[in-house]
């Protein structure tokens, strides 16, 4: 069969669609106009038109972070591509799959300071895995099967292709051909992790009397909670969970501990400090998890799997590190395991591993935030913020697709909602992007329109997308936005109070705020105002309920001087140093 | 520590920019730096000194192996291996400073190539030690202008870096 002959727009569109690519997130302008001509006569791929490029990298990623397949973003040169870099970067922190197609100004002006013209590859270079500037039209379809390649395959990431104006030119054609498969010969993953390093792993663990799994968004993001709960429950092991990896393991599970880091539980904290052997499955020892790294968990032997070299003794070294992907690793510890207890039962410490449950059942009952309730809802006649993350739980039954933005809100959701699944819990964790919330959950409800998808967000996040409630009128995407109303930074202000001695340096919004109510209606959506504490479980019945089919912003006015604990205390704390309260430390 | 790091990188353009920008953006320093095509035209070849502690380095050398670029890389000062530098360095000479700087060239075997009414301009071969002790030798001498390659090199014996 003759190959069609199609210009490098059409090229584009058809590669997308032969990639399977489910939605463009995007934006159009100068450069990219051949681009989005090609698509208007050529693809059947839904475009949702977002109202400012940072909002279309959030929704691809959100997509992403759902589905587990690549999120595909179309922006214009100049300014459109320096409005995807925010987004780009959040990616890249998460290692979530992305492709960014950027328009460049004609090749013939590069370097002209021509109008709309930035050094697109130059400036993502640092947030991106791998970036293209497309050189000829004839290579458009290699290099997306490229980009899509790299970025979802390995440590996933974000994948910039720069397209040259004149490149995506209409009158001229070229033999398409979309390659099967793709080579590059300075990139091979690993596929398994090493078997002899994996065999050393599963003997201290079976020898290990004060264990902990410490998982992160890599078990996520490599698909591995089936087994990383097979081996915990074939081990009797706790399993904390940081703040990317909330829902690998599910959040009621007895073996749970909760978050740990940070904001972690206390349970989960002190088990870390004190465990014998820790099995860090992708996870990265993040600064927010590890608190001092020279005073982190000094009794354990740390066994360290990952897709990356990079990350393995990157800031705690590792004893035993593997390199591989988690599900592949988790599958063979899981063999081995299970034929060595089959043949030597007694080989695991029962009695040991018995006491140390014990211990952490200590901990949880002492000062578990999901064992009692610690804060203190009955002190005041506002509602606490915890209060309304746990009703929202009750509501969505634990299953709701909960996107955050950055702050208070985003701790309170990771410490209160129950994640049972992963990809559930979609927040900005390592970059920490105001403004992400809300345009994540678009991208989320477009993928599952049928599930309920809630931005959990305050009043400082909310307002830096907050033109995307535009799009969702456009694209119909009734997703809830509870918005935990304190007229604070909430988050700056907390730190304000511990450590400025409470002077509010620029966290304040006074009377500045908008009618949140009135915002939503504006844009033809639903605005609910909770005050009172009596008000707020009806109101989420309405926004799942009566109002199913409409966007939802609910503005609920929290306690404004709540804080988030337990919290590290720092510099120089260890992992079990935490205030669990105003007034309490450990 | 100081070590020397030998990497093939895919001759494009932008692949430098990625290995120097990867050390600049996470804190690593660069010593020296040089990159030339290898006899296989899609290869560049690029050497760099670079300082850090065994952990450090260990670091870096992921890094840059995470480069999407970076096809092969080799820390040369894990083995023995040959190192070399070039230097072309002009001095004021006049006088009897003349005979003192040609003896001075001769004991470190390096060439006068360019000889002017008060100045000469020597070419110097060796390791970067090397290069600094003929600096510190030029003693009274005035030393005009330095410049020198940067530290490329190669492991003893069997061992290559190649596809």
């Amino acid at each position: 069969m003759a190959k069609p002959m199609l210009s490098g727009g059409e090229m584009l569109a058809r590669a997308l669609q032969d990639e399977g690519v489910e939605f463009i997130f995007g934006y159009p302008g100068g450069a990219v106009l051949h681009i989005y001509d090609a698509l208007f006569q050529t693809s059947d791929i839904p475009h949702i038109l977002v109202r400012h490029e940072q909002a279309a990298t959030h929704a691809a990623d959100g997509y992403a972070r759902a589905t587990g397949k690549p999120g595909v973003v179309l922006v214009t040169s100049g300014p459109g591509a320096t409005n995807a870099i925010t987004g780009i970067a959040t990616a890249y922190m998460d290692s979530i799959p992305m492709v960014v197609l950027s328009g460049q100004v004609p090749s013939h002006l590069i370097g002209e300071d021509a109008f709309q013209e930035t050094d697109m590859v130059g400036i993502s270079r640092p947030i991106v895995k791998h970036s293209f500037m497309v050189k000829r039209p004839e290579d458009i379809p290699a290099t997306i099967k490229k980009a899509f390649h790299i970025a979802t395959t390995g440590r996933p990431g974000p994948v910039v292709i720069d397209l040259p104006k004149d490149m995506t030119h209409p009158a001229h054609k070229f033999e398409y051909e979309y390659p099967d498969k793709v080579k590059i010969r300075s990139y091979a993953p690993a596929q398994k992790g090493h078997s002899g390093q994996i065999r050393k792993a599963v003997d201290i663990l079976l020898s290990a009397r004060k264990p902990v799994i410490y998982a992160g968004g890599g078990v996520v993001l490599g698909n591995a909670s089936a087994q990383l709960t097979a081996l915990a429950r074939l081990l009797d092991f706790p399993v904390t969970n940081t703040l990317m990896g909330l829902g690998a393991y599910p959040g009621s599970d007895r073996q749970f501990l909760g978050m740990l880091g940070m904001h972690g539980f206390y349970e989960a904290n002190n088990a870390m400090h004190y465990a014998d052997v820790i099995l860090a499955v992708g996870a990265r020892f993040d600064d927010r998890v590890t608190n001092t790294p020279s005073k982190f968990c000094p009794e354990a032997t740390i066994i360290h799997i990952d897709v990356d070299p990079a990350s393995i003794s990157k800031t705690v070294p590792a004893h035993v590190p593997i390199v591989g992907p988690c599900d592949a690793v988790l599958d063979e510890m899981l063999d081995i395991a299970r034929e060595r207890l089959k043949q030597e039962p007694e080989c695991l410490d029962r009695k040991a591993l018995a006491e140390w449950w014990q211990r952490i059942d200590g901990w949880r009952d002492a000062h578990g935030l999901w064992t009692a309730c610690r804060y203190a809802p009955e002190s005041t006649d506002l509602i606490k913020p915890q209060a309304v993350i746990e009703a929202l739980c009750k509501m969505t039954k634990g299953q709701a697709y909960v996107t955050s933005d950055v702050g208070q809100h985003q701790m309170f959701a990771a410490q209160y909602y129950r994640f049972e699944q992963p990809r559930r819990w979609i927040n900005s964790g390592g970059l920490g992007t105001m403004g992400f919330g809300l345009p994540a959950a678009m991208g989320v409800k477009l993928a599952y329109p049928d599930a309920d998808v809630v931005c959990v967000t305050g009043e400082g996040s909310i307002q830096m997308n907050i033109q995307e409630l535009s799009t969702c009128t456009q694209y119909k995407l009734p997703v809830k936005i509870l918005n935990l109303h304190n007229g604070y930074l909430g988050m700056v202000k907390q730190w304000q109070d511990m450590q400025y001695g409470g002077r509010y340096s620029e966290s304040v919004y006074e009377d500045s705020l908008p009618d949140f109510v009135k915002l939503a209606e504006a844009y033809g959506h639903v605005g609910i105002r909770v005050d009172r504490k009596e008000d707020l479980e009806p109101a989420l019945a309405d926004a799942f309920g009566k109002y199913r089919d409409r966007l939802v912003f609910l503005d609920v006015h929290v306690d404004p001087h709540e804080h988030v604990y337990p919290m590290h205390v720092a510099p120089n704390g260890s992992m079990r140093d935490m205030w669990l309260s105003k007034t309490e430390r450990t | 520590m100081r070590h020397i790091i030998s990497l093939l990188m895919e001759n494009e353009p932008g692949a430098l920019s990625r290995v120097v920008g990867l050390f600049s953006q996470r804190g690593y320093n660069i010593e020296s730096l040089n990159v030339a095509a290898t006899e296989d035209p899609t290869l560049s070849r690029l050497t760099l000194t670079t300082l850090g502690d065994d952990s450090k380095i260990e670091q870096i050398t992921k890094q840059l192996n995470k480069l999407i670029d970076v096809v092969k890389l080799v820390d040369l000062t894990d083995g023995s291996h040959i190192e070399r530098e070039l230097m072309l360095i002009k001095v004021k000479a006049v006088g009897a400073q003349r005979a003192e700087i040609k003896r001075t060239t001769d004991i470190f075997r390096g060439q006068i190539v360019d000889v002017g009414t008060s100045v000469y301009t020597i070419q110097l071969a060796g390791t970067a030690d090397k290069l600094d002790s003929f600096v510190r030798a030029m003693g009274e001498a005035t030393v005009l202008e330095v410049v020198r390659t940067g530290v490329c090199g190669l492991a003893r014996g069997d061992k290559v870096l190649s596809l």
